[in-house]
């Protein structure tokens, strides 16, 4: 085995623990503002939690491409390139279909009132006012009401149109009707902007450009290098341990859950007695299961929409969301125009997921449980996809242990931690200078989106730290 | 530096962070984010590049000073005078 780490250098002045979209661009920013910058990453991909994967008979899976905002285009050309922000494009075929209701959007502000007014019967000046609302919301504000209160306020009694408006942000970032509104708000008002986008080319040709861009910038990147212990002398970050091997840094982000920097790289007795308490309290965000399903070669399937959200439950319940009784599914249609070139198709089945219901099981009710999500999902997947069962040749799932194994996040956290994660992020350099986190966190910072931004936000808040 | 400085590095600023943006006819005692399609993030960044071009610290509590170009100029002026 070659070791990942020769040839570092003895000391640089950023090292980032995870690849993530939040490591990655901090990582980027930090070092086109020409500091030496060392990213470490585990795993032999970089991309975290942004992944895809290639399997035999020409399959390929994308983990977390379902859709973001179209803010991220933006994100793409003022901290990455053009180039990547031009690969960017708006899937319109939103559907919903649950015992409530049964239609299709593209989700942006038009569509989303003419939707709210002539199918759910809300009149315009309420649809207005709650978007206004909505829009008008920013992550320094107050926060006081939760989403289950904004919506008594807006739409009381109306569960169908809670279930419109939350189940797609339910599995976006785990947020639920008991979260802080502005955790819903601003993830729903970043989507409502212009609607739901996509890379075309997919995940591993986002990656692929991040990754040259890096290198031009000057990033050593290591992957296959885990970090076991961020470094504090004389109360301050002095580096890390990866694979061993000691490398001096003057300030170190970690891209690694919040709770596991804190805890598991820091440790606690570095941090004061209320903040290490206060990190402890900070509740992790739910996991998901995927069923990946690979359509033969030569086999189509119609079109039925990019983003199906579908439930067979009365109503939105977000416990049920997670249950391993799953009621509600949501299915990611990829079509050859999704990597330009290629003839293939695949479907990708998301579900929110609890860590605790899948961890402890022992290893033969583990892979019968991973059976039977398979199964009862390619059943439920008949209804949208007739013939699915004779379409499909390649059939693999991943349980909130998959997501824990190869990011390493506690518990398999999909984004990140609950609201009170974010203060307890941003809070680390008062407590050892010099450190810092980003990525996935207090549900506002995750998704692609919110994960890119924050690097930026964390590059920022680094480069005060480090400039003389 | 001037008023009349100040307001055109803030409208440099934001000419970079939204180059498809019309900035030639911006009414400067209307919020910006009313007329032009700015999210929270377009915002941080003039306040990140605020800090990074010039060294001035924008605190948190101070962010709704920089809504219109007037209320900027105004909150900027004391700050950047001797830039
Ligand atoms: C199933 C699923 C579907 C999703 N769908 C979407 C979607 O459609 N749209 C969207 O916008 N978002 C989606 N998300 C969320 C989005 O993918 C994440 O919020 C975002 O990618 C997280 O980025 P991050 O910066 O937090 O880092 P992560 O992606 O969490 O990566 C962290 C990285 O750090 C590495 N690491 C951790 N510890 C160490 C260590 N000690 N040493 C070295 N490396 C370490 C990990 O290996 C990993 O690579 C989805 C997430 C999941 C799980």
């Amino acid at each position: 085995m070659t070791d990942s780490l020769e040839g570092t250098k003895p000391q640089y002045d950023v090292v980032v623990i995870g690849s993530g979209l939040g490591g990655l661009t901090a990582a980027n920013m930090l070092a086109k503002d020409g500091y030496s910058v060392l990213l470490l990453e585990h795993h032999h991909k970089l991309g975290g939690l942004a992944t895809w994967f290639k399997r035999k008979g020409g399959h390929i899976f994308d983990v977390s491409l379902h859709g973001f905002p179209y803010g991220m285009v933006k994100t793409c050309r003022k901290y990455w390139t053009r180039e990547m922000a031009d690969c960017i494009t708006q899937i319109k075929g939103i559907r919903f279909d649950n015992p409530q209701f049964s239609l299709t959007t593209t989700y942006d502000t038009n569509d989303f009132k003419r939707t709210m007014q002539d199918y759910f019967k809300v009149p315009a000046d309420t649809v207005d006012s709650f978007v206004t609302t909505i829009k008008n919301m920013n992550f320094y504000d107050e926060h006081t009401m939760t989403t289950r209160e904004m919506f008594d306020k807006f739409f009381p009694g109306r569960d169908d149109v809670v279930r419109f408006l939350l189940e797609p942000i339910a599995y976006a970032n785990g947020s639920t009707l008991d979260d802080e509104a502005i955790t819903y708000g601003i993830v729903f008002s970043n989507f409502l902007s212009r609607g739901v986008y996509i890379f075309r080319g997919g995940t591993d040709k986002i990656i692929g450009m991040m990754e040259a861009e890096l290198k031009k910038n000057g990033v050593d990147i290591r992957t296959g290098a885990r970090v076991e212990k961020i470094v504090v002398e004389g109360g301050k970050v002095a580096g890390v341990v990866a694979n061993g091997k000691t490398i001096k840094a003057r300030a170190v982000i970690s891209n690694a859950n919040v709770k596991a920097t804190v805890q598991r790289l820091v440790g606690e007795e570095h941090f004061s007695k209320e903040f290490a308490e206060e990190t402890r309290k900070v509740r992790l965000n739910n996991s998901s299961c995927q069923v990946y399903i690979g359509i033969r070669k030569g086999e189509t399937i119609d079109y039925v929409g990019d983003l199906l959200f579908t439930s067979v439950a009365d109503k939105l319940d977000a416990q049920m969301l997670r249950s391993r009784n799953i009621t509600s599914r949501t299915y990611s249609f990829y079509y050859p125009d999704i990597r330009p070139g290629s003839d293939r198709y695949a479907i990708v089945a998301s579900t929110n997921a609890n860590y605790e219901d899948w961890a402890y099981l022992p290893e033969d009710e583990y892979r019968a449980s991973k059976q039977d999500l398979i199964e009862s999902t390619l059943d439920a997947l008949e209804r949208y996809v007739p013939g699915i069962r004779n379409k499909a040749d390649y059939v693999e799932a991943a349980t909130p242990k998959t997501f824990e194994r190869y990011t390493l996040h506690p518990n398999g956290t999909s984004f990140g931690t609950k609201f009170e994660g974010l203060r307890v992020s941003m809070g680390l350099n008062e407590q050892v200078p010099g450190l810092f986190h980003t990525g996935s966190v207090g549900i506002i910072m995750s998704g692609w989106l919110g994960a890119a931004n924050y690097g930026v936000i964390v590059a920022n808040n680094a480069d005060k730290y480090l400039r003389p | 530096m001037t008023k009349e400085e100040i307001k055109t590095v803030i409208l440099d600023i934001i000419a970079e962070i939204a180059p498809d943006e019309d900035l030639s006819d911006i009414k400067s005692d209307v919020p910006f984010r009313d007329q032009l399609e700015l999210d929270s993030m377009d915002f941080l960044d003039i306040v990140m590049e605020l800090r990074k071009r010039y060294g001035i610290e924008v605190p948190e509590d101070d962010y709704q000073q920089l809504a219109t170009l007037d209320s900027s100029v105004a909150y900027l002026e004391p700050r950047m005078k001797d830039l």
